[in-house]
């Protein structure tokens, strides 16, 4: 147990996934293909509807896009005049969720890409709402992904409000994240939007994480009961992105100094 | 028929055992997916045991380990024993009514999640809901089922 803590087991875990990857093959394709059917049973106007929708959403995005742009070089600007670095957005992966289920008691799952096209071991994953996890394990054709709501899991985070800073651990239900370590006259409520904090190293800053949905100071403690909504939609996205690690996150200067 | 086509019925049957370890249930209906590595491990324990005993239990335990993403020996340890368990009464368990072995089994599973849950204790996983046990209960209530499937497969195939 201690050994594969201290990961000298890895190559043996490796060698282990493989037999195993044509299983965990055989019980999701079915159920793959099962999904694929019902989609192509869609009815015409559903997927009209889904269309013109997307399209919408499209065009909106793009638009915010150009000011996205803009706000970017100003942004670089501004920092060159700090004298600050700036960081460049990281490269992500697209990776797939596999129709399979670790453990029903920790928040894990498996995606289809693994050690073989450079996965690591603690590379952060979001999805198109916000934070979803970092990477655990990986093997040769997979990699488990511990979801920021499993027990075990506590990521640094920020209020965007004002600037707070703490730390939210998994509540071991899929929809729920605690911040123990608040006192209670802490400056935060409900609705509030927590972002990562950058703290730590694993995360990069500033990417949404969840929403304040309870503040209860409790009576003779020290802490307030605090819980969270992560903004990542943890049980429906069958995609998850990957985040590139720190070696191609390089400082960008508007004036380049060296 | 020669004889590395009667392994691979068991081999089948466990691999059959490990995908419906994996199928993907509503989060209602995963903690009663009951271990049914372990039952099927029972039963050619009980059936076969100069073929599949601890060496058997232990190589079946460390995949599990790879496929549920528990730490590399959780489940070995368990399966090793609860095979050398089974091993030990398997001449009384075979004369048992299926009613009786029924009970037996519920003892195996239970004893298998309590030392899951040991294990689970030390590595400091959260608490852990009272319906954990009942997947248990629910591996039992299928064992007459597992029992005369695998039962029959072992008759057809000629498995000895």
């Amino acid at each position: 147990m201690a050994a594969d803590h201290r990961a000298a087991l890895n190559d043996v875990r490796a060698l282990l996934a493989v037999v195993i990857y044509p299983l965990q093959q055989l019980t999701d394709v079915p159920i793959r293909l099962l999904e694929r059917m019902g989609e192509s049973f869609t009815r015409f106007n559903d997927l009209l509807d889904e269309n013109r929708r997307l399209k919408e959403s499209e065009s909106f995005l793009k638009t915010r896009q150009l000011k996205y742009a803009a706000l970017e070089k100003e942004n670089i600007r501004l920092r060159g005049l700090l004298d600050a670095a700036y960081k460049l957005e990281r490269q992500v992966l697209v990776a797939e969720l596999l129709a399979i289920r670790l453990d029903p008691y920790q928040h894990v799952v498996t995606v289809n890409k693994g050690s073989r096209i450079g996965i690591k071991e603690g590379q952060p994953v979001l999805d198109e709402n916000g934070v979803a996890g970092q990477v655990l394990r990986t093997t040769p054709f997979t990699s488990e992904v511990i979801l920021i709501t499993d027990p075990n899991h506590a990521i640094p985070v920020q209020v965007t409000r004002n600037g707070l800073l703490t730390i939210a651990v998994g509540g071991g239900h899929i929809d729920q994240l605690v911040l123990p370590y608040l006192p209670s006259n802490a400056d935060i409520q409900v609705g509030d939007l927590l972002v990562t904090s950058g703290l730590g190293g694993v995360f990069p800053a500033g990417y949404p994480v969840a929403t304040v949905n309870r503040v209860q100071p409790q009576t003779g403690r020290a802490f307030s009961m605090i819980t969270a909504t992560p903004l990542a939609s943890l049980d429906r996205s069958r995609e998850l992105l990957i985040v590139a690690p720190h070696v191609t996150d390089t400082p960008v200067d508007a004036n380049a100094k060296p | 028929m020669p004889n590395h086509s009667r392994t691979g019925v068991i081999v089948a049957s466990f691999a059959v055992a490990m995908m419906l370890r994996i199928i993907p249930w509503p989060d209602d209906w995963a903690a009663f997916n009951p271990d049914w590595v372990l039952l099927a491990l029972i039963y050619w324990c009980i059936a076969l045991p100069e073929r599949v005993g601890i060496g058997v239990a232990w190589g079946l335990g460390l995949l599990c380990d790879v496929l549920g993403g528990k730490i590399l020996g959780q489940q070995a340890l368990v399966y090793t024993v609860v095979a050398y368990l089974c091993l030990k009464i398997y001449r009384r368990l075979r004369l048992h009514p299926i009613t009786q072995q029924t009970l037996a089994v519920l003892g195996y599973l239970l004893f298998a999640q309590l030392l899951n849950y040991w294990i689970l204790n030390v590595k400091g996983l959260g608490p852990i809901p009272w319906n954990y046990w009942l997947s248990s209960v629910y591996g039992a209530a299928f064992w007459p089922l597992v029992f005369l499937l695998l039962r029959y497969l072992r008759r057809t195939f000629h498995v000895q």
